[in-house]
């Protein structure tokens, strides 16, 4: 490999614009920005090299700050918040070890095109590099877990700076940006320049498809005979529109919709044409039909290794089509027939408008003949478990929680585990940006703090994080954040006393060997609750669980519902690492097979 | 954009050479060999250099090798870094003049020396630096060529071969 080097003068394009108007600091110019983009709430921590910024908040009342106990809470809080209202999610952070414990929030955001602006403190310009207290690299640190990233040289691009990262974060595929202020930055003495008008000299996205590819899907969807549209996340970043028309269309067509995790929501779950989600823990009949349709397709979704099962036997003979904003996600795994590049929402209004143009129509006879076949699949009802009279089963529990938060706008987020995928089996998703949990990353200790981010965004509102007990302690110093603002978020603990989903791949496939799997001391989560000031529940008989859901509900305050469940359950259906979409094992009985190839062995 | 793939992709390795117009700021490159590392991609040669110091533009020469759907998927990473302007597969796009330059240090005397000039005659490359025991010539050609000359030099005493990596350019009126 050979590489050789001219980058050239780092030469500040902008110049400084003297005698327009009064200089402000540099914490003023960007508090100004944040005001002009909207912002009304920041998620941060204090420290040195941003008390210049602090200062400027303290002096200020447009916009709110919630003091979160550690950088990694307020990155979730902020995906929380942005997900929940399709805003930019804001977050300001110190040097150092403020700005690499906000790594994995941020990392979390990149994973699931989340929108974030990340304000970071530095150093100050003459001391970078020096390994000053407090220095890290922060934008090379971050480099690989931001969409893109900027660190500030001079007051007088900071306007500019803080006006582009909302637009890159928001635009396009959104993702985490950070913008690295160094202390003198902040303190020095500029113009605002205002929101530049002009657009981005090379970032600008494609937004709208190309209309013969459209035309030559509509063309394929109504030749198809087995035809799936296969949902994924990138429908709730387009916008609550885009859920609106995929209804319109399933309307339209009468073809089976399934759902990855991060798209439950965009179309009724419980709804006549939806098959539930896909994947790993999805229903027989999503991944049956994933694997026997002729016509799929992909819309805003990204194949990823959790839906596809094993590579080589993913969907058999189909025709694909692909429609995502971002070029990048087309052939990366999966080689489709047709991408469309473009918003979801604006290429499904366009695919709308050619298929009623075209006066399409789909094959109705063989629809009606698919339609049979998934019902058969639909008749296994794949989601089934083993009831009980003495314990409390998970899936119980969940069922519950959803009917009992009925015809409410309730929000619910999850930790990661065994508990988040019964959460998406079920719980009920009808509206988009209802549900908030970490699909690309599977970061435990997303979910109590993306649940106070998003009882910030809607202090009305009923806000569940469905919780394991190891996950909840990940990030349980968030609950005295909870407290000091009132935030009446429920942590829903399935307290099964083990870190079940690496109990139960350890089942599956090492033999029953729990190795570290189960913690030894696990707190008295109800004198937990209560200790930080909040209300502490626990049910451990299944005929407790209504109540205590009802109470969770009534009590106007943060609460931790310890609900001890089963802690033998595992997760079914279940398509093991490596397997195909038509290898699923549907229950304990089917565990024998669990242990899959010896390829599967080796992913994770 | 709309692209066809046919079912089965021909999983054969080959070699493209990619110009990228970037904005010319600190850590653009990183974010390319990043990017490269980060993904597992195989890089031959990357070069980059200014080449609009108004508009502050520099152009990248990566020469990569993978499959067709992996080189695919290294044009499209390449698009959404965003102070990427353009990206273009030269080797795809039509014939292009691909060029390297290297400076090529041979130490002797005697027979071996005057061996070493004549063939630096015949390849066309020119004597940059002369001692009495030793020589840098300067070649510029394609990486045939280079490889071809340092491998004449080698028994001839061959010190020290740099080579720049590919840059290339689309042929014909039409600007990248
Ligand atoms: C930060 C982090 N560390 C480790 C893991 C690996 N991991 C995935 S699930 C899991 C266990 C989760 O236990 P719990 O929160 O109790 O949920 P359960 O599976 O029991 O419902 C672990 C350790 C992870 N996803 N995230
Ligand atoms: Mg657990």
């Amino acid at each position: 490999m050979t590489i050789s080097v001219y980058e050239g003068l780092d030469v500040a394009k902008i110049k400084k614009k003297k005698n327009s108007g009064k200089l402000l600091t540099g914490a003023e110019i960007i508090l100004k920005a944040l005001c002009e983009e909207g912002v009304e709430v920041i998620f941060g921590y204090p420290g040195g090299a941003v008390l210049p910024l602090y200062d400027a908040l303290f002096k200020q009342n447009n916009i709110r700050h919630i003091l979160v106990r550690h950088e990694q809470g307020a990155v979730h809080a902020a995906e929380g918040y942005a997900r929940s209202t399709g805003k930019v999610g804001v977050v300001l952070v110190t040097s150092g070890p403020g700005a690499t414990n906000a790594v994995t929030g941020l990392t979390d955001a990149l994973m699931d095109s989340i929108p974030i602006v990340c304000l970071s403190g530095q150093v100050p310009t003459h001391m970078i590099g020096n390994d000053a207290f407090q220095e890290a690299d922060t934008v090379g640190i971050t480099r690989p877990c931001t969409k893109h990233n900027y660190l500030v040289k001079d007051a007088a691009n900071i306007s500019q700076v803080i006006h582009e990262a909302f637009y890159v974060a928001r635009s396009g595929r959104p993702g985490p940006v950070l913008v690295d202020l160094p202390k003198d930055i902040q303190i020095n003495k500029a113009a605002y320049g205002g929101k530049p008008k002009l657009v981005h000299k090379s970032y600008r996205p494609q937004v709208k498809g190309d209309s013969a590819a459209i035309a030559e899907a509509v063309e394929m969807l109504a030749n198809a005979k087995r035809p799936i549209i296969y949902a994924g996340g990138g429908i709730i970043n387009s916008g609550p529109k885009a859920s609106k028309l995929l209804g319109e269309f399933l309307k339209l067509t009468g073809f089976p919709c399934t759902q990855t995790l991060m798209a439950l929501g965009c179309y009724p779950t419980d709804g006549k044409l939806s098959l539930g989600m896909l994947g790993m823990h999805g229903t027989l009949e999503a991944n049956l039909a994933m694997h026997g349709c002729d016509v799929m397709i992909a819309v805003g979704a990204r194949f990823d290794d959790r839906i596809t099962g094993r590579v080589a036997d993913f969907a058999p003979g189909s025709k694909k089509i692909h429609i995502d904003i971002d070029s990048s996600s087309f052939n990366k795994s999966i080689a489709v027939d047709l991408t469309i590049q473009g918003d979801c929402g604006n290429v499904l209004a366009d695919l709308i408008k050619q298929w009623k143009a075209k006066k399409a129509k789909s094959n109705a006879k063989a629809l009606k003949s698919w339609w049979k076949t998934i019902d058969g699949w639909r008749a296994r009802n794949s989601l089934s478990y083993e009831k009980s009279d003495t314990i409390i089963k998970p899936q119980y529990a969940l069922e519950r929680l959803r009917e009992l938060t009925r015809g409410r706008d309730t929000y619910f987020t999850t930790e990661v585990g065994q508990h988040q995928m019964w959460a998406a089996q079920f719980l009920s998703f009808d509206k988009p940006n209802h549900w908030m949990t970490s699909g690309g990353l599977g970061t435990m200790g997303y979910g109590l703090p993306a649940a106070m981010g998003t009882q910030v965004a809607h202090p009305k509102s009923l806000v569940v994080d469905i919780a394991g007990e190891a996950s909840f302690m990940m990030n349980m110093q968030e609950f005295s954040t909870l407290m000091q603002y009132r935030l009446p978020v429920k942590a829903f603990i399935l307290n099964n006393q083990c870190m079940g989903m690496v109990r139960q791949w350890q089942e599956l496939m090492h033999g029953g060997r729990y190795s570290e799997s189960y913690m030894k001391s696990l707190p008295d989560f109800v004198k937990l609750a209560e200790a930080f000031g909040a209300v502490g529940l626990r049910a451990t008989k299944p005929s407790e669980v209504d109540d205590l859901i009802k109470e969770m509900i009534a009590v106007d305050c943060a609460v931790i519902a310890d609900v001890r469940v089963d802690p033998t359950e595992n997760c079914f259906p279940m398509i093991p690492s490596g397997a195909a979409h038509n290898e699923m094992l549907l229950g304990p009985a089917d565990k024998a097979k669990g242990k899959g190839t010896e390829e599967g062995m080796v992913l994770v | 954009m709309a692209a066809k793939k046919g079912q089965k992709e021909v999983e054969q390795v080959e070699q493209r050479i990619i110009a990228v117009l970037v904005d010319n700021e600190p850590g653009v490159l990183a974010r390319v060999i990043g990017l490269f590392s980060g993904r597992g991609y195989n890089i031959e040669s990357l070069t980059v250099s200014e080449v609009d110091s108004v508009e502050n533009i520099s152009r990248i020469t990566v020469v990569a090798s993978g499959t067709p759907m992996v080189l695919e998927q290294i044009k499209a990473q390449f698009d959404r870094l965003v102070p990427v302007h353009k990206v273009s597969d030269l080797t795809e796009d039509g014939p292009c003049v691909a060029r390297e330059l290297a400076l090529i240090k041979v130490k002797g005397t005697g027979e071996k020396r005057v061996e070493a000039l004549r063939i630096a005659d015949i390849f066309r490359s020119r004597v940059v630096d002369s001692t009495i025991k030793s020589f840098v010539f300067e070649m510029t050609g394609t990486s045939d060529k280079i490889d071809a000359f340092i491998e004449l030099m080698e028994p001839l005493g061959l010190v020290d071969a740099c080579r720049t990596g590919i840059v290339a350019i689309a042929r014909g009126p039409k600007p990248l």
